[in-house]
């Protein structure tokens, strides 16, 4: 089909693929890819249009991990690179930089392979006080096993967010180690005299899992804690608000009040709200009452990990650069046992168990990063990569559901690691107005008390991104990115003028002749916007009616628009660039665009002059 | 009747005023005859100055002897005074609440804009028709026609159009040649009355073959039933060669409540997301944005793409027919993107073209007393140009601060310039001889630089914006303006200023020191040669 560009979508995009009622053109076929693209294929014949369906649908649900695509894909580097890759994030360096171990905290070997927990990694922080008697008591009396150890540590005032599963207590149930272990955490701040517990979801929902014998915690058997419901919900509620959001980002021309009240109806931001609200609360409970907290929600694996790094980027500037990004996903998510591959479907399984979990809090960064524009190291596009790879399995690092599968599996030895990926080509990931000594790259970032419904924002830069029409037609992070890069240049070239201008100014001095070199032209040609530009075509303005028919700038009309967007990025992705760069392809294959008008090439070839004038007859 | 006559009490010592964000402030209170001042009388602390006619409302409370006035302003800030003793407190708040008529110290400065932007083509021309504001109180003294039509036939279309805004030159597309023209509805009434002066008018510039389209403002329905008022829209079988559009802009009170309700869903103060979104929604205010954009994109695309005339119009042909006109002309003109030409368009657009300002912009948000012409379609057309820069970032000269001004300026000011509801009144008021005109002290380089945008890069295209409800944000700058802290934003515009100021700096160097370099170099060789 001449109008598709070149698709390329790795199998382990497609989120669900959809035969639809077959055409004069032929059968269409509408896939929907989790990094929210959503193209559609005509395929002529019925039959073959059958076929494709059937394969794409095994190809989509891989059984096997090996039948992933970071299994045979090669970036062209050697063993050794491959392994550098790998040593790029280093947890225990991570916990060193936090001032660990100490007088308080230290690692504790009780989960070596995995003895105690599968789900955690063998290296974990615990407080000195809590022997491995302790531990193992503890472990019991928790959900999976999944016993309280550090999360974070704000090395500021001996405060720290620990991280665990629900307590077994059903009813009335109790555990002394539990409560020690409580108590070592308590103890482990001596600025500190109570410990927050906060349970992530909403209080019925704990007061049902108790009927199951589990549950939270009785504050008459802990001595000294302070409990606190935060109503997240759990993953199915997010599964459906985000399909519910697709669906309206997905609907063909809304109107204002469609799209709104969809939105509304969502109830997307309201999740992303109660997310972000606790986050807010375990900050300030450390930043500024120098409590410690303990973070629960039933496993623990999914809302406490939102939550305990959402705070943690709150708290901690590091998290917000680059590479503290990585430590934190590596640390929050990936070390202790997020359920990467049931929660993204990366292997054929139950569909109840996937949720757009990360993506959550992915989208809190991105709250976060257009509330405090100069605070992060990195930009929107670093995040819409991950969010990308996260369901690519393109590289390694997401694979499984802990890391003792990870390494059963040997991901190091036979794939490659994104961070590596990502901080090779670091350029096109930097905020520009990111500078290591500015105020808002220092402390904690203070969020308004106030209640600021408004502050939450519809992203369509994720989840409208492959529709480029949409989105602001100017990057201005490009631009300031070309200004920066330039300055630099100007820089070193003034250093090179200078020390010339030096010696010749020596030279004379000595009355020597020296020939030097012609100063180079100037270089400096702006940053014209018509350089780096694709062209800018007039959408649909009319509505529910039939498209405007308008030419395609390709066909003549130069000057149409040309204007800078960032299309003009050298995307370093390959994947990502065959799937973002294509403006007018991807608004064809969308379907959702009609301003594209090769729908109908015959319309838009022959100047049918009768079927623009019905367009306004309708109007 | 001056002001300061009814000042009973000009100064109340120890009033503390509270505002969001700001620690509270002690301080004198002083009243002026133009101004509410709050000084705390220390060096380095702010002090308020509030002009009178900014105020939109006022509530008054007593707690003992101690009274709180709470000011609501027409630019939604929300401020409160806390003033000790009953009587200073009920004297302060009656001197306020006194609406200022006497606006004569206000002014205006007029253009030659006009003239500049009617040299482009030969197939118009200036006509003086309505010298004396005789014929059509709200059209300036000098209106742009086809040259084949002379006044004769302009007055007998006078007759004919609403307000007798009979069709004028809005804009000229270079490009192409293409023009749109605006006027009021054509009276065609009950009985289909036609003028052949009208359709001689609009006809007159439409080129062989080719045909025009119509863009009316109002739904079909609403057109239809403006006949039974003498009102209507052009009948196919007069205006053959032309196609008519409806579009539905609101208009009025549908516009007056929807900003209430916005204004209003922005200051409640509930943790709840669901009612923000769902009272956002409500206000119907971003459905208003849209529809405005979607058809001022649509008079674009007909004029660049189509190559086609269009007449704009709606009922009176001052309110969303120049949002349309004004706006189709952000999108596809250059020069109306920067700062000069932006206030060009204004001008002409607005004020020329008699948009009531004095009507419209009375009160806003807050105030009780509706009136039934009041209606923010200039804050509306703001918010549009907004998007468009939101979406084109680089493409402006100006920056949202520049709209923000404006945006107070319509509401409230010291200049003359959104004085009056048109020229014939502007005029009457002598305001260019008694008052100082806006654009005069925003034109000085010390206010400029505030209101420029360090992105800017001429971009000589016609620049197509996304109606999409997922392109069309709230504007946080107006609406979100006192219920957020903007400290981060502006340290992020900063930033962004002085990463571009730095790159300027470094490049003059470089010239300097490459210039000294050749100029070396040369004297070197002039040694070396004889």
């Amino acid at each position: 089909m001449e109008h598709i560009r070149t698709p390329k979508i790795l199998h382990s995009q497609i989120s669900t693929i959809e035969k639809q009622a077959t055409t004069a053109t032929g059968c269409p076929l509408l896939i929907r890819c989790k990094n929210f693209q959503i193209i559609q294929l005509i395929i002529p014949q019925e039959r073959d249009c059958h076929d494709v369906y059937i394969s794409l649908i095994r190809l989509a649900r891989p059984v096997k991990y090996e039948e992933l695509y970071c299994f045979s894909f090669n970036p062209m580097l050697d063993k050794e690179e491959r392994e550098q890759g790998w040593v790029l994030i280093d947890l225990s360096e991570e916990y060193t930089r936090m001032g660990l171990p100490n007088h308080y905290w230290q690692l504790s070997d009780v989960n070596r392979d995995y003895r105690v927990c599968d789900s955690y990694p063998t290296e974990l922080y615990v407080p000195k006080s809590a022997t491995a008697h302790i531990i193992v008591g503890s472990s019991k009396f928790r959900s999976r096993r999944r016993f309280p150890v550090l999360s974070y540590y704000y090395k500021d005032n001996h405060a720290s967010i620990c991280r665990s599963s629900q307590p077994l207590s059903g009813f009335s149930a109790r555990c002394l180690e539990d409560e020690q272990m409580l108590q070592a955490i308590r103890k482990a701040n001596p600025g500190s005299d109570f410990v927050y517990v906060v349970d992530t979801r909403p209080k019925l929902n704990a007061m049902a899992n108790r009927a199951a014998g589990k549950g939270y915690e009785n504050e008459d058997n802990y001595s000294n804690i302070k409990f606190q419901f935060i109503g997240i919900e759990n993953i199915h509620v997010m599964r459906n608000s985000l399909q519910k959001m697709l669906e309206v980002c997905e609907l063909k021309s809304p109107s204002m009040s469609d799209f709104l009240w969809g939105l509304e109806n969502s109830g997307w931001l309201r999740h992303i709200k109660a997310i972000m609200d606790a986050g807010i609360f375990i900050a300030k409970a450390v930043s500024e009452e120098g409590a410690s907290v303990l973070v629960h929600c039933s496993d623990g694996w999914d809302r406490t990990a939102q939550v305990c790094s959402v705070a943690s980027l709150l708290l901690d500037p590091h998290y917000r650069t680059l590479k503290g990004f990585m430590v934190l996903i590596e640390k929050d998510w990936i070390s202790f046992g997020h359920k990467f591959n049931h929660r993204y479907g990366n292997l054929d399984g139950d569909p109840k168990e996937i949720s757009p979990v990360i993506d959550q809090f992915i989208e809190c960064v991105w709250q976060l990063m257009e509330q405090f524009p100069c605070a992060f190291e990195f930009n929107e596009r670093f995040l819409i990569h991950i969010q990308h790879h996260i369901y690519s399995c393109q590289f390694g690092n997401f694979l499984c559901n802990s890391q003792k599968e990870r390494r059963e599996l040997k991901i190091q030895e036979r794939t490659y690691s994104l961070w590596a990926h990502l901080w090779k080509n670091r350029a096109d990931y930097l905020n520009p107005l990111f500078r290591a000594d500015h105020s808002q790259t220092q402390g904690t970032l203070h969020l308004p008390t106030t209640p600021c419904n408004f502050m939450y924002k519809f992203w369509s830069g994720m989840y409208n991104r492959f529709e480029k029409g949409m989105q602001p037609r100017q990057s201005v992070t490009d631009y300031l990115m070309a200004v920066k890069e330039e300055t630099q240049q100007l820089e070193e070239e003034l250093e090179a003028l200078e020390e010339r201008l030096e010696k010749i100014q020596k030279v004379q001095l000595n009355c020597t002749k020296v020939k030097s070199k012609q100063s180079e032209p100037s270089k400096h040609s702006g940053f014209s916007t018509s350089d780096n530009s694709i062209a800018n075509t007039p959408q649909d303005y009319s509505g529910n009616m039939k498209s405007f028919p308008s030419r395609s700038p390709s066909q003549g009309d130069e000057d149409s628009a040309l204007i800078l967007t960032q299309d003009n990025l050298k995307s370093s992705d390959p994947d990502l660039s065959a799937n973002s760069d294509q403006e007018s392809g991807v608004e064809d294959l969308s379907c959702r665009s009609p301003s594209g008008g090769e729908h109908a090439p015959s319309e838009d070839s022959g100047k049918d002059r009768d079927s623009d004038e019905a367009v306004f007859l309708t109007a | 009747m001056e002001f300061a006559e009814l000042i009973k009490t000009p100064r109340v010592d120890n009033v503390v005023l509270h505002r969001p964000f700001y620690p509270a402030v002690e301080g004198t209170l002083c009243l002026t005859g133009h101004h509410l001042i709050l000084s705390s009388r220390q060096d380095n602390t702010e002090e308020l100055w509030l002009l009178h006619s900014n105020i939109d409302a006022i509530d008054k409370r007593f707690v003992g002897s101690l009274g709180t006035i709470i000011i609501k302003c027409k630019d939604f800030r929300i401020i409160q005074l806390d003033i000790p003793g009953m009587e200073e407190c009920l004297n302060i708040a009656s001197s306020i609440e006194f609406e200022v008529i006497e606006d004569g110290w206000h002014s205006f400065l007029p253009e030659q804009e006009f003239e500049l932007y009617s040299s482009a083509t030969s197939e118009w021309r200036l006509s003086y028709v309505y010298k004396g504001f005789a014929v059509c109180p709200s059209y300036p003294p000098i209106v742009t026609v086809p040259k084949s039509i002379d006044d004769e036939a302009l007055r007998k279309v006078a007759t004919f159009r609403h307000g007798g805004r009979f069709p004028v030159l809005s804009y000229y597309h270079k490009k192409n040649g293409m023009v749109i023209m605006r006027s009021g509805q054509p009276l065609t009434g009950t009985n289909g009355r036609r003028c052949k002066e009208d359709e001689k008018l609009i006809n007159a510039t439409l080129r062989a073959g080719k045909r025009g389209y119509i863009i009316d403002t109002r739904s079909l329905n609403v057109a239809q039933q403006t006949r039974a008022k003498g009102g209507g829209f052009e009948q196919e079988a007069h205006y053959p060669q032309w196609r008519r559009i409806h579009k539905s802009i609101e208009r009025y009170h549908i516009l007056q409540e929807s900003l209430i309700k916005l204004v209003e869903a922005c200051n409640d103060q509930t943790h709840n997301m669901d009612r923000w979104l769902s009272k956002l929604e409500a206000s119907n205010w971003l459905t208003h944005i849209k529809e405005i954009l979607t058809t001022a994109c649509l008079a674009a695309q007909c004029i660049d793409r189509e190559g086609a005339l269009i007449l704009i119009h709606g009922t009176e042909g001052t309110d969303s027919t120049l949002q349309v006109t004004s706006l189709a002309q952000i999108i596809l003109e250059p020069r109306s993107r920067t700062i000069r030409g932006f206030e060009a368009l204004i001008e002409r657009e607005w004020l020329q073209a008699g948009h009531p300002f004095q009507q419209r912009c009375a009160q806003s948000a807050y105030c009780n007393t509706k009136q039934k012409w009041e209606a923010p379609v200039f804050l509306l057309f703001l918010d549009c140009v907004w998007q468009i820069l939101r979406q084109f970032p680089c493409s402006f000269e100006f920056n949202e601060n520049f709209l923000i001004m404006l945006f107070e300026h319509a509401y409230a000011s010291q200049f003359g310039t959104f004085l009056g509801n048109n020229e014939s009144e502007r005029c009457k008021l002598k305001l260019q001889q008694k008052t100082m005109s806006l654009w005069s002290w925003v034109n000085q380089p010390s206010e400029l630089s505030k209101f420029t945008n360090p992105l800017f890069e001429a971009n000589n295209l016609v620049i197509w914006p996304s109606v999409a409800p997922q392109s069309l944000p709230l504007w946080e700058g107006i609406f979100l303006r006192w219920n957020r802290s903007s400290k981060y934003l502006d340290e992020a515009y900063e930033e962004m200023v002085n990463i571009i100021e730095y790159n300027k700096e470094l490049q003059a160097k470089v010239n300097i020191l490459r210039r000294q370099l050749a100029e070396l170099e040369t004297e070197d060789g002039m040694q070396e040669s004889p």
